[in-house]
């Protein structure tokens, strides 16, 4: 006996084309939908869209705190777990109910719109602050055309008698970030006014987006060739130049070296999870739209394992070259400071130079504090601590404009590996937006809030117009902090919600049986007992936990946000400043809008059918005596033509 | 008399080094010739020390527009195997009193990129305590070249929209002749046996009316 729950669902079989409709469409090529060139495209949007900034500057530093090595393991089976199945069940239904996110929900269930409403704002809101982070990426890779690069040294005071103060007490590359890029303000609150050369840079990443997005698919096929394959081409020189450098092997050392006590930590499990499910890009509805427009009999399931591991593999490659470099920069940092305190000794004791060398620095040490220790005291040497330098927050922003800018300054010819690296990231940042604009505009066409006939272009010029006015506020003074506050809620919260809705909707609102029948019709073959214990069980949990653990995190701690204030009494050490009250009801809006807009739109739509039920019950009543009254219904020659039909069959 | 001889001597360098060691108006001055050049660093003996009150001599004069000063008035002290000593500068009138330290600081401001290039170091590596290096210029560019780079991306966007939305109108202009056009084209097609037959627009051929469907029947 078979025990499987699923919920009541009528009129499916009219809202979703049957098996014989697809054989149907699939020979017609209906030329009304878009279709992909060749698989290879398809293939390359799909890991274009997974693979993105994620991969380079969050999973290595998830890698090297929480056990280097020992990471690996939480991270390969929470892959297996979560992200091949949610992967395999995002292609399956959108290959097989052809439509965008809005339209494969409303075929399952009307009720269900919301959920493809909800991953259209959420698509919206991401793509609105992903897209300010490759505005910052441009205006790097626009000052890579210069030597000396501009981050390499500080500007020089009025009277050239020494640097910049803020420059003086950070760094040069702090200093071209905090002030020359973002021009911070030290609260939130102060907003800092536009920063003219941050909405330039906004306007050239809209509208390169806009001329790649142009038509949809048509134009993103085309570009993808690049934007998907460059990244690994740049990674492999990186990789190549950054083996070449001294303290390269131990940055790699230092980042798999396992520690596998993490493993018992649950943060650790729940950071992976939480990695796995945002780096494969779920719940966006861009995987949903990029499959349904694949041939029916496409293997969706090929699809998602392959993309699986190649977003593994990718993560794991990046990890790689990123802590080869850093080793480097760790490396270079620890030779300075040694070097500066033999300088600082060497000047003390007027003892000739070469006297005290690298190895002999600690025995010198002993020897000076054992003689004279008052001296020595007196002299504050520095800690050079190589461990310290390895591990420097070496995350998000942080990395790429801070850390590899630094390292890339060490460089010889730094210009040319600088426009590689923000090519690169250019690269990952624009394919990851081709699918949140796909999110944004097919559920915008399928919601017919717009005029049908409006074409393609006119769509995504709308959104990018929309989005580029929108994203302004992150061109003030204050936008950094405004970027973390939307990557923090926007995107995190919502998703989660999205995907625990839509394997639910696919499991018992769909029905599984129904699903296992259509994936036999699609590939072949039914889905194995791995992958209906994954969508039935194992990754909605997955989910869930991941949800609560986040929610119960982030309503119980007071909310904080890092800033930069050269007036704090750390400075350069960023500073911890709670946010001002008015914050916690933008929070309710990125993070609750999107969540509440499912039961909402479900609500919305019953309460409507009650009333509409109740008007059409009276309008067919009345209808009903007036075409009796007026009509007479020839019963007999119904009868007639009926038997007759039943006889032509007996033939 | 042999010890007035001798006191007269010794008198001048051990004068010289008193006005040398306890004056307020001399520079320590440190070379660091190995960090700066490495394998190519020189020996620091006596010549190299000529040089720099040479050098030091040629600030001197210079700066005031006297060609008075020699190296004598260069006295040097406090030798250590840093490399680092103490200078002071005697005036040239009277050999007992010292060059105030403010004029020293500027001869030496004013001629340090020609100090420092005769001994092939840098500010890092040639320093004078007290004296604060004079920064380079920052480089001031007429376009900043971010804009022209930034000028040069967008206008490759410009051009790429024109072109993609251009194709956009052309295709579908020709669409709409090709429309026009079809029923033009459809009257030539269909030809058979000389007589044109009225265009049924099927794809799978021409009806034939003569061929009935009876003939499905005819095996029984």
């Amino acid at each position: 006996m078979k025990l499987k729950l699923k919920l009541p669902n009528p009129g499916l079989d009219e809202r979703i084309p049957s098996h014989a409709e697809l054989e149907k469409l699939e020979l017609e090529e209906a030329g009304e939908r878009p279709q992909w060139d060749n698989k290879a495209q398809y293939m390359l949007t799909c890991v274009g869209f997974c693979v993105g900034l994620g991969n380079v500057w969050r999973f290595p530093y998830l890698c090297q705190s929480h056990g280097g090595g020992a990471f690996m393991i939480p991270f390969l089976i929470l892959l297996v777990l979560e992200g091949i199945p949610l992967l395999h069940l995002e292609f399956a239904i959108g290959q097989r109910l052809r439509k965008g996110s809005v339209g494969v929900w409303r075929s399952i269930n009307p009720y269900l719109v919301g959920v493809g409403i909800a991953s259209m704002l959420v698509s919206f809101m991401v793509g609105m602050y992903y897209n300010t982070i490759i505005a910052w990426v441009l205006w790097y890779f626009f000052n890579s055309f210069q030597d000396p690069l501009p981050w390499s040294q500080c500007p020089v005071n009025e009277n050239r008698t020494g640097f910049v103060s803020e420059c003086e007490d950070s760094s040069p590359v702090d200093y071209f970030w905090y002030r020359k890029t973002l021009n911070t303000t030290p609260v939130i609150e102060d907003s800092g006014g536009l920063q003219w050369w941050i909405v330039l840079c906004l306007f050239c990443a809209w509208t390169l987006l806009w001329v790649c997005c142009l038509r949809g698919i048509e134009t993103t096929g085309k570009a993808v060739y690049v934007t998907s394959t460059l990244p690994y081409l740049v990674l492999t020189i990186f990789l190549i130049r950054g083996l070449t450098l001294k303290g390269s092997v131990s940055g790699i050392k230092f980042l798999f070296t396992p520690d596998l006590d993490e493993l018992l930590n649950p943060s650790t499990w729940l950071d992976a999870g939480a990695q796995v499910f945002y780096s494969f890009s779920l719940a966006f509805g861009g995987l949903i739209s990029f499959s349904s427009y694949n041939s029916v009999h496409n293997n969706c399931e090929q699809d998602a394992v392959i993309i699986s591991i190649i977003n593994g593999l990718t993560s794991i490659y990046a990890a790689i070259v990123i802590y080869s470099i850093i080793g480097f920069r760790a490396t270079e940092r620890f030779d300075d400071c040694l070097n500066g305190n033999i300088l600082t000794l060497m000047n003390t004791f007027d003892l000739p130079e070469g006297n005290i060398t690298e190895s002999s620095y600690d025995g010198f040490l002993q020897h000076l504090n054992s003689t004279v220790p008052a001296v020595f005291q007196d002299l504050q040497l520095k800690t050079c601590d190589m461990q310290t330098f390895l591990s420097q927050g070496v995350e998000g922003t942080g990395l790429a404009f801070i850390v590899f800018t630094e390292a890339i300054t060490k460089m010889p010819i730094s210009p040319l590996w600088s426009v590689l690296f923000f090519i690169m990231l250019f690269c990952l940042g624009l394919s990851t937006m081709f699918g949140s604009v796909e999110g944004v505009v097919v559920p915008l066409q399928d919601l017919n809030i717009l005029p049908k006939r409006w074409p393609k272009e006119v769509y995504t010029g709308l959104v990018c117009l929309v989005s580029f006015g929108l994203a302004i506020i992150f061109a003030q003074g204050s936008g950094e902090y405004w970027l973390a506050l939307f990557d923090g809620f926007a995107g995190s919260i919502p998703l989660l919600i999205i995907a625990f809705c839509e394997m639910m909707a696919v499991a018992y609102i769909y029905g599984i049986d129904r699903f296992n029948d259509d994936i036999k019709f699609m590939i072949g073959h039914k889905p194995n007992f791995f992958w209906q214990a994954t969508w039935r069980l194992v990754s909605p949990l997955i989910v869930l936990l991941i949800f609560l653990f986040y929610f119960v995190t982030t309503v119980s701690k007071e909310l904080t946000y890092i800033a930069w204030d050269p007036q704090s009494e750390n400075f350069p050490t960023l500073e911890t400043k709670s946010y001002p009250d008015w914050i916690y009801a933008i929070i309710f809006i990125l993070s609750g809008v999107p969540a509440l807009v499912i039961p909402a739109v479900a609500l919305y739509k019953l309460i409507r059918n009650r009333c509409c039920a109740k008007e059409e019950k009276h309008k067919a009543a009345e209808q009903l005596y007036s075409i009796s009254d007026k009509i007479q219904i020839p019963d007999e020659l119904d009868r007639e033509q009926r038997t007759d039909v039943y006889r032509c069959d007996l033939h | 008399m042999l010890a007035g001889v001798l006191l007269l001597i010794f008198l001048p360098p051990l004068v010289a080094k008193d006005l040398c060691k306890d004056s307020q108006d001399g520079f320590k001055v440190r070379l660091s010739i190995k960090t700066g050049l490495g394998d190519d660093a020189y020996e620091w003996n006596e010549s190299e020390m000529f040089l720099f009150r040479s050098t030091l001599a040629y600030a001197m004069r210079k700066h005031s527009n006297q060609d008075t000063y020699t190296i004598d008035n260069i006295l040097v002290c406090n030798d250590t195997q840093r490399v680092s000593f103490v200078f002071v500068v005697t005036s040239t009138d009277d050999p007992d009193q010292l060059i105030p330290k403010e004029q020293v600081e500027l001869a030496v401001r004013q001629n340090k990129h020609r100090i420092n290039n005769a001994f092939l170091l840098s500010d890092m590596t040639l320093e004078f305590m007290g004296i604060p290096p004079t920064l380079s210029a920052p480089i001031i560019y007429d376009t900043e070249p971010w804009l022209i780079v930034f000028g040069v991306v967008i206008g490759a966007v410009a051009v790429g929209i024109v072109a993609l939305l251009m194709s956009t109108v052309s295709k579908k202009r020709r669409a709409k002749e090709k429309a026009a056009g079809l029923s033009e084209e459809d009257e030539g097609i269909v030809k058979e046996n000389g007589t044109a037959l009225s265009s049924l627009g099927r794809k799978e051929g021409v009806y034939n009316q003569a061929f009935s469907n009876d003939d499905r029947f005819t095996k029984l």
